[in-house]
Parts: structure tokens; C-alpha cells; sequence
């Protein structure tokens, strides 16, 4: 089986394929980046891109996804190292409290930001309804979002 | 039946030994015992690492613990600040970060009396060694205090240093020199750097404590500005940090699964089924030692992925002896404490002047206030990763009290605590949960009897049906207003549970001192507690998620019932200031003055309309004053929208004023999301509740605005992570009583059939 992720081709010997995504990523490939917290795609903390689009990656086999593109937290800065504007904004509103969730917090954001170039509190809301923040960082997750499409809007 | 009874009564010792065990982690956190007193052993000079430059041991925590420990110790530097050649200022951080921003804010201390370029500080993580590092943990709101002066010396020691050595350099009196970002400059504009410096400065000899000059807190600019986490740029682009993300050469997936009622064992089950299964690697019964703290019965699954061995749980087929496991059940307890509730409690806490004449003689007021079990539910599961090979172990975790945990798990595996290693890990979440290392005693054990390296990984369904609960309780309130409308009699019957028959679990105890009782002259508290066999420990700011909640709204009741306006009932119920105020207790001025700032900037006494209200509630906890003002709507299908939360806090000055605003807002949003729909229900000993399906915690949409001000008085500062948790719920349900007229005396709301 073969699957890209971030912009790499991987072929997947010895994984059974009802394996989920989540735990190909994390145990086959090392990318621990997106996290797991429930298993039953309930709290996002483990948010990828499945062919730009946010999906839990808890809950798809990884024959589903085979032959398509998957994009992870550790694809989500430029190829130089530049930091996408979420992750810089995130810095900059000092975001995260523990952290954990912060992977697929900026997933989801990042499909949002790429459907919708300038959420609004609504549009947030919808897209972020997924992801659930444990020490409560929801205000600030708000506030980092709108600095990045703000940031983009200008570059 | 005999051994039937011989066994109830030695799984009962087991929860009761658990409890006292948490218990005393929940006093060592608390503890008031800091090092500000306790400096007397200074600072030592290192010589001799890699690349030169100045660096500095001092000891930060607890002196006296550590004496206690081992009589007469040398000094033994604990924590280290170096000025490396090309000006990079490292420190060694000995403590856990579980999201509390601690990792960040010691430097801060540091940085701001050496008036370092913060760009160019650098933070270590130390290793767990508490001979070495005194206290290392996290919990009880307590690192700051207790570390305060002693980070502000190391800071201010270096900086005289590279003075010093500049001084000498220019042939200039020290005088004339000053310090800023990195560097020490003279009156003529000369400048050095303190990486140019720090050679020369690690020649002098370290001037003593009562020659340097700390700063003024005008002076300050670092301590009280927004500074980022340290960890931050790791946290946002996936780099492993977290216990769950360790992994060591040849080990195992592991899993484990226990009766879900606590003290059941394992009569049978399928292993040589569960040894076919694809990827699995072995499987066999752990006897355990039956703490809840340490090592229940049940049943290891190891396996080649985390995949395989959550595959392989979910066919095993258990047979569990509940012979002694728990039958505990929250709607009878319900039912029983209702009963109770209806006379005095079994043993007096407190009593004060003569309540029995003074409710005579006023207006009574009667309320009976009910809040659940709730789940710690840290995002990042319960996970250890665990080597044990020829009578030593090492471990990789994500915990609160790593310190702590070198002997707790030496015991579990009869090896001595030195041949325990363990490493560090950042925490997804703490609450409390983590100060309690059952996990990590679970992952060295099945480690030891499998013979290979294991990562243990807890599902989220195990997180939440084994945890150390927040324990529910009742309050059964009396009461009385005179003709003026002051309060002059408050009674509270306090039921509670007991794992022991002796004492309130951990978490379950009320002190006779609670406000308002010292604040009234005729007062009576009394307490019943009922058996419970479930494990409880610490939940952020213990005790006072849930005493605030009744306190807080009886209090609301009681100026509602009197038509007093409830600001400035609950001021006159505050009183007076009074003597001199140790940090630690409630200072009624400090109280008084977030009451009326939290008002104030809620335009407290403003006319909302219909189905909108201010509620007004304050407690004291962790040595923060809090108050907190909820302004709500609610319509007629009962429907809360929480339009703004307006929170004072005075917690002396602000070291990190992002991570301080950060945990206040945190605290407001976990404390609606826990009053709003959390509960964890009990019954045959069984939690109920598995997943967020069924533990719904707050999204997105329902976050509330959260305005925080803080009033930064010379105290000196306190912790943050607690005690702006408490007053959100009785403010909340203040509001809906404003909005609405209806009084909300049991948790969660949407058992009253409110939601969001």
C-alpha cells in the first residue's frame, strides 16, 4: 500500500489495513505530532488533511486512504521551514496551556483558513466545533485565527 | 463467607491505604513551607564545562524538607543559571509543565533581575533526582511562592557579577555602571555584553546576598509583560514532547485492562484466544497489590502496534470475582443524603456563639445544594513507557509528581529507589489527575513480568473509568437574616464519604475556618460521611470547585430572601479588615477589593431586560482572591448564553501576564464546562460515563468572553492555576437566579434541563 504524506510517497509493508490512520502515522511512520485522544473522532486531537480537507484520522482505515495525499502537522510549514501564519499566530497569542490538542487545533484551522480566507466568529465556530481544548485555550485559538487571515490578507 | 468478609476487609485496607496516600500528596502540594526564608546557603560558583563562562548553583524549594530527609545535608545546588561565552543564559527548570506555564515563567524571575535579553535564555529540563532537586512537581499552586526570592537572587547575583567584572575591566567604580538586555554599560557609553563578560565574571568571587539589590516592581520589565512559552514553537509544529510520543528500541504496545468496579480481580479469562489474535505478543493476568495508587487486578495485552493491542481488548472476555469490588451507587447516596440532610450532622465541625437563639429570633432561609463526581479527563490519556531489566527501571511519563513516583514505584516492583530512573516527559493536561502515578506503576510492573520494554497506553474509555475522581457532595444549609437584613446564623450540614470510616476522602474535606463561618457570630457546622469505595484525589483548586459552588449561592439566597442588593451584602458579610494578613489566609481587604473591581467593570447594578442577569460570587483558594461576575441570558426553553465573565484576581504581582491570563480564562471555561454537563454517575460501583460522547466537555462555540483584571499588590505573588476556578459556578448560577428567579442547587445544569 502507498499513501503520500506531507509531499512524501510511502509504501506501507506489514500494516493491517484496518489499522487507522492515526496510528500508521504515529507508530509506523514516528510522526507523533497528531495526537490521539478519544479513538471515536469526539475531541479532533488527532486532525489531519485528507486531500486538503480536515478528517479524523482515529477513525479511518488506512485503506481508505491509500494512493491519496495526507498532510500533518509536521507538513504544515513551508518546505523552507517557514512557519504557516496559524503557527506563528499561535506563538504570537501565546495559545497553548498544555498543548496537547494544539495539532489538531491548527489542522482544522487550516482548512478553514483555506475555504474561507476571512472567518467569521460563525464560520470559526463551525469549523472548530470539533476540536475540543481541554484548559479551555478557546478564546485565544479564536483570537490566533483571525491574526492569521489578517497576516495572509496582507503577504 | 468468612473469607468472603477476610477479603471485603483487605481490599477496604487497600482503598483506605490508597487514600491516605493521596491524601498526603494533596498536603505535600499544599504545603506553605517555601524557601523564602531559606536562603541562607547562597550560591555556589561551577567551574569547569564545556565552552566556559559563569555559572551559578543555588538551591530553589524547600530547604527544611530536605534537611528533614537527610539530616545535615552539604549544600547540594538544585538548580543552575550559566552565562555561556557567546552570551546565552541557560537555567535548569526542575519542575513538571503540565500547561501551567511554569517552564516559562522561572526564567522570567530570573531574566528580569539580571536583566538578561530574553531572546538569548535558553531553558533545560533537570533530571528527577529529588536528593538533588528538593520538591519536584507540579500541583497546589505552589511553585511560584515557594520559588520567588530565590530566582529573583540567582538573577541579581550574576548581574553583580558581570557589573563587577565590567567594572574592573574599565578601571570604574561599579557605581557608574548599569545593566540592560544583556549588557553592562557605562556612564561614558562604553559597553560589554554579558557573553564577552561572563569568563571574567566566573573569576570573582560571588558578593554576598545582602549586598545585591533586588529591583523595584517599577523597575520590572520583563516580570509582568506577555512572554510566549518556551515550548511553544515544539508545541505548533508537532515535535515530540508528550509522554505518548516517547518510544525506546524493541518495546511493546501494551494495554491493560481492570474490573470497572474498583476491587474486582480477575477470576478468568481468554488469553490463549487473545495470544492468537493478529500482532499480539503476549497476554497474561497482573495480580497487582490492589491500591487503586498503584497496581489493580486485571488483565496485559502486549503487541507489535498500539493498534493490534487496542484490537486484542476489545475480544477479551473477563470474568471478574466482584466479591469485594466496589457496589457503590450515586443515585442511593442521592437518596440517603437527602434523608440526612434533613437533621444535624453526625460530628460538629464548628460552633459558634449561640446559632439555636439567633435562628430563632430571625428570618430563616433552607436550601439543600447536591454537586456529582466528576473525571479529571486530561486530553492526552494515561501513558507510560517503562524498561525493567536486572532489578532497575526506567520510565518515561507524563506526570505531576515525578519525584514522588521513584519510591512508589520501587515499592510496587521490590527494588530499591535508586534503581528507578525516570525521565521527564511534557503533560497533556494535569487537573490533579497525575499527581497519582497508578499508571506508571502499572507500565514498570507488566514490563517486569513480561521481561520487555513496554509502552503502556491507556484507552480514553480507561482514562475515564479509572480515575481519582472529584468526590460529589451535599450541603444542607440554615439560614438566618434579622430585621435589618443581616446575616446573623449560618448552619451547614456537610455530607461527605469516607474511604477509611475516619476522614473525608481526599478532596472531601471542609475546614472549620471556611468563609463565612470565622466572618459570623453564630455559626454551627457539622458533617456526616457516607462509605464510598470509589477512588477520589485532587481536582483543580480541591475542595473549593465545590464549596465555592454552595457557599457562594446560599450566600445569594440568603440577600435575595433579606431584598439586600447582593455587592454590598456580601461586603458587609466580608467585614472589616482585620490584623495582619500572612499569605495563605483570607485578607478581607484583599477580598474587598476584587469584589468591587469585578463589579464595577461588570457595570454591576445595570438594568439588562428581561432574561439577563449579573451574578456576583467570590472565593479565596490557593492564596489568589477571586471574584467574578457572570452576566447571562437565558430564554424560556432555558437556553444560557454566558454574554461575558468579568474576573479580578489579586495574586500579588504578575510574573507572565499571558500564562496568567491564559490559566484565569482556562479556569472560567473548565468550570462552565463542568457545571454545565459534566457528571460522572456511579452505579454497582461502575462509572457510567466512557467517552466525551457521554462526557460532554465545552466546545468552541459556548467558550465564553472571559475579561480578567488583575490587581497586582506587593504581595508577594502567588499561584494562578486554581483559584480563579471556584467562584464561576455560584456567579453563574447567581446570573441565571438574576435572569430567571430560578435557584439552581444541583450540578450539572443540565440535569435541570438547561443547555447551551
Amino acid at each position: 500500500m502507498r499513501v503520500n504524506i506531507n509531499g512524501k510517497d510511502q509504501v506501507l509493508n506489514d500494516v493491517d489495513e484496518s489499522t487507522p490512520l492515526l496510528w500508521v502515522l504515529r507508530d509506523t511512520l514516528g510522526l507523533v505530532g497528531t495526537k490521539y485522544g478519544c479513538g471515536v473522532a469526539q475531541c479532533g486531537a488527532c486532525t489531519v488533511h485528507l486531500n486538503g480537507a480536515p478528517v479524523r484520522s482515529c477513525s479511518i482505515p488506512i485503506s481508505a486512504v491509500a494512493n491519496q495525499r495526507i498532510t500533518t502537522i509536521e507538513g504544515l510549514a513551508g518546505k523552507n521551514g517557514k512557519l504557516h501564519p496559524l503557527q506563528a499566530a499561535w506563538i504570537k497569542h501565546d495559545v497553548p496551556q498544555c498543548g496537547y490538542c494544539q495539532a489538531g487545533q491548527l489542522m482544522s484551522a487550516a482548512a478553514l483558513l483555506k475555504q474561507t480566507a476571512k472567518p467569521t466568529d460563525a464560520d470559526i465556530d463551525a469549523a472548530m466545533s470539533g476540536n475540543i481544548c481541554r484548559c479551555g485555550t478557546y478564546p485565544r485559538i479564536r483570537e490566533a485565527i483571525k491574526t492569521a487571515a489578517a497576516t495572509r490578507a496582507t503577504e | 463467607m468468612r473469607n468472603s468478609i477476610e477479603n471485603t476487609t483487605v481490599i477496604h485496607n487497600a482503598v483506605a491505604a490508597a487514600d491516605a496516600e493521596v491524601h498526603a500528596i494533596l498536603q505535600a502540594m499544599e504545603s506553605r513551607n517555601s524557601g523564602l526564608a531559606l536562603n541562607r546557603r547562597g550560591f555556589l560558583k561551577l567551574t569547569g564545562f564545556a565552552g566556559g563562562g559563569l555559572a551559578l548553583a543555588f538551591f530553589l524549594g524547600n530547604e527544611e524538607a530536605l534537611a528533614a530527609a537527610a539530616p545535615a545535608p552539604e549544600f547540594v545546588p538544585n538548580a543552575f543559571l550559566r552565562i555561556a561565552t557567546d552570551g546565552t543564559v541557560t537555567i535548569l527548570s526542575k519542575s513538571p509543565e503540565i500547561g501551567q506555564g511554569i517552564k516559562t515563567a522561572f526564567p522570567m524571575i530570573i531574566a528580569e533581575e539580571l536583566d538578561a535579553n530574553w531572546d538569548r535564555v535558553k531553558v533545560e529540563q533537570a533530571p528527577i533526582n529529588p536528593t538533588v532537586y528538593g520538591r519536584q512537581s507540579a500541583g497546589g499552586s505552589r511553585s511560584i511562592p515557594s520559588n520567588w526570592m530565590q530566582l529573583r537572587r540567582a538573577g541579581a547575583t550574576a548581574r553583580a557579577m558581570l557589573v563587577s567584572a565590567a567594572a574592573a575591566e574599565w578601571s570604574v567604580p561599579a557605581s557608574e555602571c548599569t545593566t540592560e538586555k544583556g549588557f553592562v554599560k557605562h556612564s561614558s557609553g562604553k559597553r560589554l555584553g554579558y557573553g564577552e563578560l561572563a569568563a571574567k565574571a566566573a573569576k570573582l568571587p560571588v558578593p554576598d546576598e545582602k549586598t545585591l539589590t533586588l529591583k523595584d516592581r517599577k523597575d520590572f520589565k520583563i516580570l509582568g509583560t506577555r512572554v510566549t512559552g518556551v515550548d511553544n514553537i515544539k508545541v505548533v509544529t508537532g515535535q515530540p514532547l508528550f509522554g505518548i510520543d516517547q518510544v525506546i528500541p524493541n518495546m511493546q504496545y501494551a494495554v491493560f485492562e481492570k474490573c470497572p468496579a474498583v476491587g474486582g480481580k480477575v477470576a478468568r479469562a481468554n488469553l490463549d484466544e487473545i495470544k492468537q489474535l493478529p500482532g499480539v505478543t503476549n497476554a497474561f493476568i497482573v495480580e497487582g497489590t490492589g491500591k487503586p495508587t498503584e497496581v489493580m487486578p486485571g488483565v496485559a495485552i502486549l503487541a507489535k502496534s498500539t493498534w493490534a493491542a487496542f484490537s486484542a481488548k476489545k475480544k477479551l472476555k473477563i470474568e471478574w470475582d466482584e466479591s469485594t469490588a466496589s457496589k457503590d451507587s450515586w443515585s442511593k447516596f442521592v437518596a440517603q443524603a437527602q434523608e440526612l440532610g434533613k437533621q444535624a450532622g453526625a460530628e460538629t465541625l464548628k460552633s459558634n456563639g449561640d446559632f439555636d437563639k439567633a435562628i430563632a429570633d430571625s428570618r430563616v432561609v433552607e436550601a439543600f445544594y447536591t454537586y456529582p463526581f466528576v473525571s479529571h479527563a486530561p486530553l492526552e490519556p494515561q501513558n507510560t513507557t517503562a524498561s525493567y531489566r536486572d532489578g532497575a527501571v526506567e520510565l518515561w511519563s507524563p506526570t505531576q509528581t515525578p519525584d514522588g513516583a521513584l519510591r512508589l514505584v520501587a515499592g510496587v516492583l521490590g527494588i530499591a529507589p535508586e534503581k528507578v530512573t525516570i525521565n521527564q516527559t511534557r503533560v497533556g493536561g494535569g487537573f490533579g489527575r497525575r499527581l497519582m502515578n497508578d499508571y506508571m506503576c502499572e507500565a514498570a510492573l507488566i514490563s517486569k513480568q513480561a521481561g520487555v520494554p513496554v509502552k503502556l497506553q491507556w484507552t480514553r474509555e480507561d482514562d475515564m473509568q479509572h480515575d481519582f475522581y472529584r468526590v460529589g457532595g451535599f450541603h444542607a444549609f440554615k439560614g438566618g437574616i434579622d430585621q435589618a437584613g443581616k446575616l446573623v446564623a449560618w448552619q451547614d450540614h456537610f455530607i461527605t464519604f469516607t474511604a477509611d470510616g475516619q476522614r473525608p476522602v481526599s478532596g472531601g474535606d471542609m475546614s472549620a475556618e471556611e468563609f463565612p463561618i470565622p466572618q459570623l457570630a453564630n455559626t454551627r457546622l457539622t458533617q456526616t460521611k457516607l462509605p464510598l469505595q470509589i477512588p477520589c484525589g485532587p481536582w483543580r483548586a480541591p475542595r473549593s470547585n465545590a464549596i465555592a459552588y454552595a457557599v457562594q449561592s446560599f450566600l445569594a439566597e440568603l440577600s435575595a430572601a433579606a431584598k439586600r442588593d447582593h455587592l454590598e451584602f456580601l461586603l458587609e458579610v466580608m467585614g472589616e479588615p482585620r490584623g495582619p494578613n500572612a499569605e495563605g489566609t483570607l485578607n478581607p481587604a484583599r477580598a474587598a477589593a476584587v469584589i468591587k473591581l469585578a463589579a464595577e467593570k461588570a457595570g454591576w447594578g445595570k438594568e439588562l431586560g428581561k432574561g439577563r442577569g449579573l451574578g456576583l460570587a467570590f472565593h479565596f483558594s490557593h492564596a489568589g482572591h477571586f471574584a467574578e461576575v457572570a452576566d447571562v441570558t437565558v430564554d424560556e426553553n432555558k437556553k444560557i448564553t454566558i454574554n461575558k465573565v468579568v474576573v479580578a484576581g489579586d495574586i500579588g504581582p504578575v510574573v507572565n501576564m499571558s500564562g496568567a491570563e491564559n490559566q484565569v480564562q482556562g479556569s472560567v471555561i473548565d468550570g462552565f464546562s463542568t457545571m454545565l454537563g459534566l457528571e460522572v454517575s456511579i452505579e454497582n460501583g461502575r462509572i457510567q460515563q466512557t467517552n466525551f460522547d457521554k462526557y460532554p466537555l465545552l466546545r468552541i462555540p459556548h467558550a465564553p468572553k472571559v475579561e480578567v483584571h488583575f490587581i497586582q499588590s506587593d504581595f508577594s505573588p502567588t499561584g494562578v492555576g486554581e483559584p480563579a476556578l471556584p467562584p464561576v459556578a455560584p456567579a453563574i448560577c447567581n446570573a441565571i437566579f438574576a435572569a430567571t428567579g430560578n435557584r439552581v442547587r444541583s450540578l450539572p445544569l443540565k440535569l435541570d434541563g438547561y443547555h447551551v
